[in-house]
């Protein structure tokens, strides 16, 4: 394979990745607006299109057309900058990550992968703590009392459960060995859902740890205090309007998305089936690529639902409460697992 | 996945490395330059990411990662968070003592020039080995866990000690407080 040749099929895979990650985004939105909808008893979206599934593209469009404000005193150079920082780290993070089956490819190349790094893992959470500055700077630029109080908050909430999520993380990466997500994936895969890490590893604290460290990670609810609405009439995007509030909303759904992938890859055996050998692999070429990508995606969906579902039920968290979680159940949980673990690999050695 | 090394390979890497390297040293002037504090603090995260992506070039790939985790992504996040808490205006400007120019700037230029001369002058060096490919977190671990387990332990504890002593800090100042359930 030639130099050009991968630089092409890069670009492509770059291209569908990035196209099938916006509409996805799009999407979720929809999906989320439904769920919740139907949890409180309405109907969500359902005018535009059959079911309301017209309704991301509208919205996109909507906001496209809205007047662009940039309100009096704001600090111009960081107020762009903010949303583009904050967009764009939710974007790269999804470049690591596995879709499925790694075989699969012209001359060797992997299709269902941008790239194949060994640190992948490493590189997804940089990235994650790389996009508190959209959210901090946004707040402090706008010049106003309570964007900055929203980015205070999201700022110190970020930095309080980046902790117990990346702690969460280690008891797979000493199961495993390795931070590369597809050999991650690829150790659970041998007898389906029983080696997965949920079950198999006994991982199941820290997927749980990991849920609600991402759930605050992401800003979502019951953790959606840089943004509540009855406080902080928006948080850290009260100033922004049209494309550039699209850009701090579609972040926050990529880095839902993201999340759920990771999760997928660490506790949910990724792209591999939950039976693992009890079904022989299909012959056919064409289902051998593409039903691992549905088992991903499915899996991602699951969480995603959840994500919903979770925000539906719960109330949010006051804000002493939400530190005291962090910092005092979570973080020592997440480093008695990780010792856990530790000793369980110490004392039986996977052979 | 990793392609053969071919001839393009090296220039890549030299044009990777000057762009990065110039985005380091501009941030880095940058730095000094702005009068604001934050966007010195945002200079200096161009900085280290810059710093990690040239780690990354030598093969160091856990060493970048946790550059930006660590550096660019903690500490540094904290210092933008104090700066936005203080809310600090612009830096004033002195209009610098006299000693500073008629001293400072020949001695910077001296030091350089005779950095500049040691380095041209010197005979007997030669390239220094890197090995040729990446140094793996599991070679980095077995490194940091078996040979420098002592140093690196020590380390920790001395970390630590700073811990608990901003910890004792924090305290004294308010008197005795308890944190809300």
């Amino acid at each position: 394979m030639t130099i050009v040749e991968f630089f092409l099929w890069s670009v492509l895979k770059v291209v569908a990745v990035t196209v099938l990650l916006l509409m996805a985004v799009a999407y979720t939105v929809l999906l989320e607006r439904k769920l919740v909808g139907r949890i409180q008893n309405r109907w969500g979206p359902s005018r535009v299109g059959p079911f309301g599934l017209w309704q991301p593209l509208v919205d996109g469009l909507k906001n496209l057309l809205k007047e662009d404000v940039n309100p009096t005193g704001v600090y111009k150079p960081l107020y762009l900058l903010a949303p583009i920082l904050s967009f764009t780290c939710a974007m790269i993070s999804i470049a690591v990550v596995p879709f499925g089956e790694p075989n699969v490819g012209p001359k060797g190349l992997p299709l269902f992968q941008i790239s194949n790094v060994n640190i992948g893992l490493l590189v997804i959470l940089g990235i994650t703590s790389i996009g508190v500055y959209g959210i901090a700077l946004s707040g402090w630029s706008s010049n106003s009392k309570y964007s900055l109080l929203g980015s205070l908050r999201a700022s110190a909430q970020l930095i309080s459960y980046e902790l117990a999520l990346g702690l969460s993380l280690v008891g797979v990466v000493i199961r495993a060995g390795t931070f590369n997500l597809r050999e991650i994936v690829e150790q659970q895969a041998t007898k389906g859902i029983l080696t997965w890490n949920f079950f198999g590893g006994f991982q199941f604290v820290a997927f749980f740890i990991y849920l609600m460290a991402a759930y605050a990670e992401t800003n979502r609810a019951p953790f959606d205090l840089p943004e509540c609405e009855s406080e902080l009439t928006g948080g850290y995007h009260t100033e922004y309007s049209a494309m550039k509030f699209a850009m701090f909303f579609m972040a926050e759904y990529a880095n839902m998305i993201t999340v759920g992938c990771v999760a997928t890859l660490m506790f949910l055996g990724g792209w591999t089936s939950p039976f693992g050998d009890f079904i022989p692999p299909p012959e056919n070429i064409v289902a051998h690529a593409v039903f691992p990508i549905l088992w991903f995606a499915l899996k991602v969906f699951c969480f995603l639902f959840l994500y919903v579902w979770v925000r539906g039920t719960l109330p949010r968290f006051r804000y002493d409460q939400l530190m005291n979680f962090g910092w005092r159940y979570l973080m020592p949980l997440a480093m008695l697992n990780i010792v856990a673990t530790s000793l369980w690999q110490a004392f039986h050695p996977v052979s | 996945m990793r392609l053969a090394p071919t001839a393009s390979d090296g220039t890549m890497y030299l044009i990777l490395f000057i762009v990065f390297a110039g985005f380091c040293l501009a941030g880095a002037v940058n730095l000094l330059l702005q009068r604001h504090p934050i966007n010195s603090a945002l200079s200096l995260i161009v900085v280290m990411t810059s710093l990690a992506v040239l780690y990354l070039l030598l093969g160091a790939e856990f060493l970048a990662a946790a550059q930006v985790i660590v550096y660019a992504g903690a500490i540094m996040v904290l210092f933008t968070f104090v700066v936005m808490l203080l809310n600090a205006g612009r830096e004033e400007r002195t209009l610098g003592s006299r000693a500073a120019k008629t001293l400072g700037f020949p001695a910077v230029v001296v030091i350089l020039a005779l950095v500049a001369t040691v380095i041209v002058k010197a005979t007997g060096l030669h390239g220094a080995m890197l090995s040729d490919g990446i140094t793996s977190t599991v070679d980095l671990s077995r490194v940091l866990f078996r040979e420098l387990l002592l140093p690196f332990e020590v380390t920790s504890v001395l970390v630590l000690v700073a811990i608990l002593g901003a910890v004792a800090l924090a305290r004294s100042a308010g008197g005795e407080r308890t944190a809300g359930k």
